[in-house]
């Protein structure tokens, strides 16, 4: 018997042609993200404004929000998509991991939200009331405005934070970059350089975000 | 015409207006003096009800403004204030400042609240300021920015917190200046303030305030320079 023969391949190793592969998982891991954060802010800011204008918010919806925010996001994720097969309703990974992120964002963002309606001063509200606008002129046009100029630096956080929690979502099969990293490497047997290009596929989607931000922060100084 | 009548407010235990009786004509200057915490600035917050009141009536126009039914952001309108801390909109220009509660509470077009803006910024001083952002301009302007976006709702009233304390000195002026103006003008005023020297030679009357009641209450000039009452001259010569 000749050498060759009784080599049978069982690794193959990586090549260009797996690039494509990875940037499907990273346009997974973008759109997840991007679901999660867009959507999960608004929500934070609508919770973040209840916690502050309401005692009752803060009891409740607070401790609720305290929930997430505490609960390590992989037993979230895999409570919540074990948890509606029970049910009868299976649900998606993708469903699933959006539901868990977005609730998980908006516990994050809610803080947030608050710290920033927090961040106008009283005084200056009473001074907007008192040109004659209303409540919600008021938040619309000078609480909001400030606000979110005061919480920008901790959203950005947040929202980098939230797009590198998506890993999380592979242990539901989702097929973002993590699980496509995780798949590669069992083929290839080259968990160094595949990680290595994984991480920067991670960097390529943060970089904008806080770059973004950061030249939002230079527009919006008060100059 | 501001009316107080038998006016009470507590903040939980303490009283810190009892049965102030009072009234505005149109056109009037009057001045409020008297110690921190005898209850004048409360007086201006209960007057365009920023603050709620526990008994007796306050009247404006006709309008009763504590009653359930009158509709405060309307009222408000018909009453500018300017406070101790000036709080110009810091996000905003100096223009859009004022032109802000014209366009989005009066339902002015962008193109007349500019117009109305500039006018007032143009009587305060600030016309080469228009685009200026506030946190670039001194207290004295800030505070000039602040009158003007009240008159920017063209009110009927204007109440003033105390609007000179909390400026470095050199700029006390520039604003007291920008009250003759208004004063010139024939504005219906209230001014909370400690410049007696001020109130003296601008207002028509001056109430003296001491623990929450009206101690005195004479044309200013008469108040200042032969106060009829003990505390009256205790606290002058105390400030003069």
């Amino acid at each position: 018997m000749s050498e060759t023969a009784s080599t049978i391949q069982f690794f193959t190793g990586f090549s260009l042609n797996d690039l494509p592969f990875l940037a499907e998982a990273a346009g997974n891991t973008l759109l997840i993200s991007v679901i999660s954060i867009s959507i999960g802010s608004v929500f934070g800011c609508l919770f973040g404004w209840a916690l502050y204008a309401s005692k009752y918010a803060r009891i409740f919806l607070g401790s609720i929000l305290d929930v997430f925010r505490s609960v390590p996001l992989i037993i979230q994720l895999l409570l919540f998509f074990n948890f509606f097969p029970i049910l009868g309703f299976p649900l998606e990974p993708f469903a699933a991991g959006c539901i868990v992120l977005i609730v998980y964002t908006s516990a994050l963002v809610a803080q947030v939200a608050r710290g920033g309606i927090e961040a106008v001063p009283e005084p200056m509200r009473r001074a907007s009331r008192s040109l004659g606008m209303s409540y919600f002129q008021d938040m619309r046009y000078v609480v909001w405005p400030i606000g979110a100029r005061a919480m920008l630096p901790a959203w950005t956080g947040v929202a980098l934070g939230v797009l590198k929690d998506s890993a999380l979502v592979s242990v539901l099969g989702y097929l973002e970059l993590l699980r496509a990293s995780q798949i590669l490497i069992t083929r290839t047997q080259e968990p160094f350089i595949i990680l290595a290009i994984v991480g920067a596929f991670y960097f390529a989607l943060s970089y904008p975000i806080g770059k973004l931000t950061a030249k939002l922060e230079q527009r919006w100084q008060y100059d | 015409m501001i009316e107080l009548k038998n006016v009470d407010k507590s903040f939980d235990q303490l009283k810190v207006l009892k049965g102030i009786d009072l009234t505005v004509q149109k056109g009037e200057v009057l001045s409020v003096i008297g110690a921190s915490g005898s209850g004048k600035s409360t007086m201006l917050y209960c007057i365009n009800a920023l603050e709620k009141i526990q008994g007796g009536n306050i009247i404006v126009d006709g309008v009763d403004v504590h009653a359930p039914s009158t509709n405060v952001n309307q009222l408000r309108q018909k009453i500018g204030m300017v406070f101790q801390q000036w709080n110009s909109f810091p996000h905003l220009s100096v223009l859009d400042n004022v032109a802000l509660a014209p366009r989005i509470v009066l339902g002015k077009t962008k193109r007349e609240a500019r117009e109305i803006a500039e006018k007032h910024l143009k009587h305060v001083g600030l016309g080469d300021k228009l685009d200026t952002y506030p946190t670039r301009m001194s207290g004295g302007q800030q505070q000039r920015l602040a009158i003007a976006r009240a008159l920017a709702m063209e009110p009927g009233y204007m109440l003033f917190d105390e609007v000179t304390s909390a400026l470095d000195p050199e700029l006390v002026g520039e604003v007291l200046d920008t009250l003759r103006l208004l004063r010139e003008d024939g504005m219906t005023m209230i001014v909370v303030t400690h410049e007696i020297n001020f109130a003296r030679d601008v207002s028509d009357r001056i109430a003296f305030f001491h623990q929450g009641v009206i101690e005195e209450l004479a044309p200013a000039k008469a108040l200042v320079n032969n106060p009829q009452r003990t505390r009256t001259q205790q606290f002058l010569s105390k400030v003069l």
